[in-house]
């Protein structure tokens, strides 16, 4: 894209005009709604709109806490969340080693298999799984208070037949990068299988791990069709949100897409701070190799990087005047509003009555 | 401790494609045995059989006179450095030198201990809690090298460890490698495609090609006395007339040659007669002007050009009714500087210093 750019702007001004133009199109195409959204939340209006901006407030965000039925949801949604993870990453990891081990013949074949449910539709698997385990549970004669018909389960099950493929190509791409001479190093050192897993494989694969859970914790928190049918008496985030959609929303709705938005911000800049401080942590080993530096520098905790720092207080300090502002000369403002309103009503009903008047007497005049 | 390792009847089979065919060898405890040869003629695949990563086809593999199969690489007393080290690239280099000794249990304290020691042996004192990615070509070779005679093996497989580095440092290597393996007096074997390096330091070498050994000896046989056409090309410079055999007595034979008959010590095992197709192998430096005409085979030849080397001359000439070009090494001295390009000359060797063999493949380039 960047070449793209530049060689529009080595060709002519207009083009370079153009260029821009699309490039601002396309981010508003991809941000616009996010954007929009965001302003909602602030609006004290009681259907999210940016236009009439009434007052600045942050009483949805209040009303987003005091929801019962949504916090109820998003327990629940972190809940099934972690549930996945802590089935779907283990599951994934064990296909994708699988897959390092079957001949090569049987590869594409075992592949395919495990690949499947990604490409199956969600509601097919939401209503295989819902089945699947009522004949289960039949079969064992459990009543309907049991496991066996309880949302939860069923939902972290449900989820982690896909979740568990996603996490499976987390693993797979990095196996590939692993030196399979490290392996047979660790044996021929002695190790056992489990032990050059432990310390040799395992370590590898952190950060893949990390990103699977996170994948994977993500998939489970924002899906719906899967869901939809495992949920059963239950009511996850988006069930929750997917009802109120049916009932009309008010900007509470808002509200949580900015905490979420922002939560995620605010993770992502964690995740780049880390990443460059290993890649300055990767240089600097690199000059030490070279002889061109004696030793480390040493390593602040993560959480002081001035970089993360800014990031936090930037945040923090956001809300915080957020908070203030929506909450100084709210009342007044949503009086002087109101009292508009009113008057705005009168006016209209003055014109409609007047119209109605000039209507009456128009025929005389004809 | 150090034990003999011994492959008897080795064949090793990929699908089809033989990659170890028949291979019968004994490599005496303690003793620093080089296998070598051409990229791809199985030297890693027949290594791989002996510390347990392969089970050969047929054939058995004694290491200390127990055979060893079915018995995995974390049983075997055998510790092989990797053609590309495999340090373990999370861990710092100490918990690399005694991983061996973290798996078996050992205490950290002395585990500690122990790597300090060996850092001492590899001349990398006080360089435990770098990690592997802040060390140089050469010391990550000395540290894969400590990891290795961490784990207290019998007998130490190293799998072209030098190959990746540049030519100064495996100079110097070598020299501390065959060191290391004199002071803690293991068996070593050691593959290498570099015949520089298997003649400086082994005490036997095995020759091998595409899955087969062609010769097993010190590097002063192998040098003086091939077997085969491939190790007399393959071991050191050699000039090749090709021919048939005009007359086989005991110690000499005749090969008719484009450039004459030519007179030569047969090879070893050779067994040549008269009409088989020969070979005919001299040295550059077996190599003479023979201006009196009085040794034992001429070859008349134009010299074609010459470089300096320093201490000596090569000479490169056109024989008479030869293919390539020969070469001729002499010492740097005033006779040397009056050959000049364009000179007709008469080339003269002994025939003692001749080696015929039976003709066969040669080494490439
Ligand atoms: N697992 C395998 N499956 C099929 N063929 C193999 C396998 N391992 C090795 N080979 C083949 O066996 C032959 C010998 O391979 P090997 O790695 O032993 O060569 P090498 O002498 O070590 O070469 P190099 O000097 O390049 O390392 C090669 O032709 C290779 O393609
Ligand atoms: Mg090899």
């Amino acid at each position: 894209m960047t070449a793209l750019l530049q060689a529009a702007a080595a060709r002519a001004p207009a083009a370079r005009i153009g260029m821009a133009l699309f490039v601002a199109l396309f981010f508003a195409w991809l941000f616009g709604p996010l954007v929009l959204m965001g302003i909602t939340a602030f609006n004290s209006s009681a259907f999210p709109r940016v236009s009439p901006w009434e007052c600045f407030s942050v009483e949805w965000f209040e009303a987003l806490a005091g929801d019962k039925a949504l916090m109820e949801g998003l327990r629940n949604s972190v809940v099934i969340g972690l549930g996945v993870v802590a089935l779907a990453v283990p599951t994934g990891l064990a296909g994708a080693l699988m897959l390092m081990q079957v001949g090569e013949r049987a590869r594409p074949w075992y592949y395919s298999v495990v690949i499947s449910p990604i490409l199956i539709p969600g509601v097919v698997l939401g209503i295989s799984t819902l089945v699947f385990w009522d004949r289960i549970g039949a079969m064992f004669g459990a009543g309907h208070k049991t496991f066996f018909y309880d949302g939860v389960f069923l939902t972290v099950i449900g989820q982690a037949t896909f979740i568990s493929a996603y996490c499976m190509l987390v693993f797979i791409s990095r196996l590939q990068r692993f030196n399979p001479a490290l392996h047979e190093a660790a044996l021929d050192l002695g190790a056992t299988q489990l032990q050059a897993f432990r310390k040799v494989l395992l370590p590898f694969l952190k950060p893949a791990i990390a990103s699977a859970a996170v994948l994977a914790f993500l998939a489970s928190f924002e899906n719906y069709n899967t869901t939809v049918f495992t949920i059963a008496s239950e009511s996850t985030l988006t069930t929750v949100l997917a009802g109120k959609v049916r009932y009309g929303i008010n900007p509470s709705v808002s509200a949580l897409a900015v905490v979420i938005a922002a939560v995620t911000l605010l993770f992502a800049a964690v995740l780049e701070v880390a990443r460059r401080r290993r890649q300055r942590a990767a240089a600097e080993s690199e000059k030490i190799a070279r002889g061109l530096l004696r030793s480390r520098t040493r390593k602040k905790p993560l959480l002081l990087e001035p970089a993360l720092l800014m990031i936090v207080t930037v945040f923090v300090a956001g809300a915080g005047t957020a908070w203030f502002a929506g909450s100084i000369g709210l009342e007044e403002c949503k009086a002087a509003v109101l009292e508009e309103k009113r008057r705005d009503a009168e006016e209209r009903v003055r014109t409609f009555q007047q119209r109605q008047m000039f209507r009456r007497a128009a025929p005389q005049a004809n | 401790m150090t034990s003999e390792v011994a492959l008897e009847n080795v064949w090793i089979r990929f699908g089809d494609f033989v990659a170890a065919r028949d291979i019968n060898i004994t490599i005496r405890a303690g003793e620093f045995f080089s296998f070598l040869g051409p990229s791809g003629c199985g030297k890693t695949t027949l290594l791989r059989a002996v510390s347990g990563f392969l089970e050969p086809s047929e054939g058995r593999v004694l290491i200390g006179g127990a055979d060893m199969a079915g018995i995995g690489p974390n049983k075997r007393p055998t510790a092989l450095i990797f053609q590309n080290l495999a340090l373990f690239p999370l861990m710092s280099v100490w918990e690399n030198i005694t991983f061996a000794l973290e798996v078996r249990g050992v205490g950290a304290a002395r585990r500690r201990k122990r790597a300090d020691e060996l850092l001492e042996l590899i001349a990398l004192p006080g360089q435990g809690d770098k990690t592997v990615g802040e060390l140089s070509g050469g010391q990550r070779q000395r540290v894969a090298i400590a990891r290795a005679l961490a784990a207290e093996p019998e007998v130490l497989l190293l799998d072209e460890p030098l190959s990746a580095l540049d030519l100064k440092l495996r100079q110097r290597m070598r020299t501390e490698l065959r060191d290391i393996q004199r002071r803690v007096g293991i068996t070593f074997i050691y593959i290498t495609h570099d015949q520089g390096e298997a003649l400086t330091m082994s005490d036997n070498i095995a020759v091998m090609r595409e899955g087969v050994i062609e010769q097993v000896g010190d590097g002063n046989t192998l040098y003086d006395r091939p077997n085969t056409a491939f190790v007399a090309s393959f071991v050191g410079e050699n000039n090749l007339f090709r021919g048939t055999v005009g007359a086989a007595e005991r110690g000499a034979v005749t090969v008719e040659t484009a450039a004459g008959a030519l007179r030569a010590r047969p090879a070893t095992g050779a067994a040549l007669a008269a009409g088989d197709d020969a070979f005919v192998f001299i040295r550059p430096e077996s190599l003479r002007f023979d201006d009196a005409m009085e040794m034992e085979n001429r070859i008349g030849a134009h010299i074609q050009r010459r470089e300096f080397e320093g201490s000596f001359w090569q000479v490169f000439l056109d024989a008479d009714g030869a293919e390539q070009p020969l070469k001729l090494s002499m010492v740097n001295d005033d006779a040397a500087a009056a050959r000049r390009p364009g000179q007709r000359v008469t080339l003269g060797f002994a025939a003692e210093l001749a080696v015929a063999t039976r003709a066969g493949p040669l080494a490439a380039g």
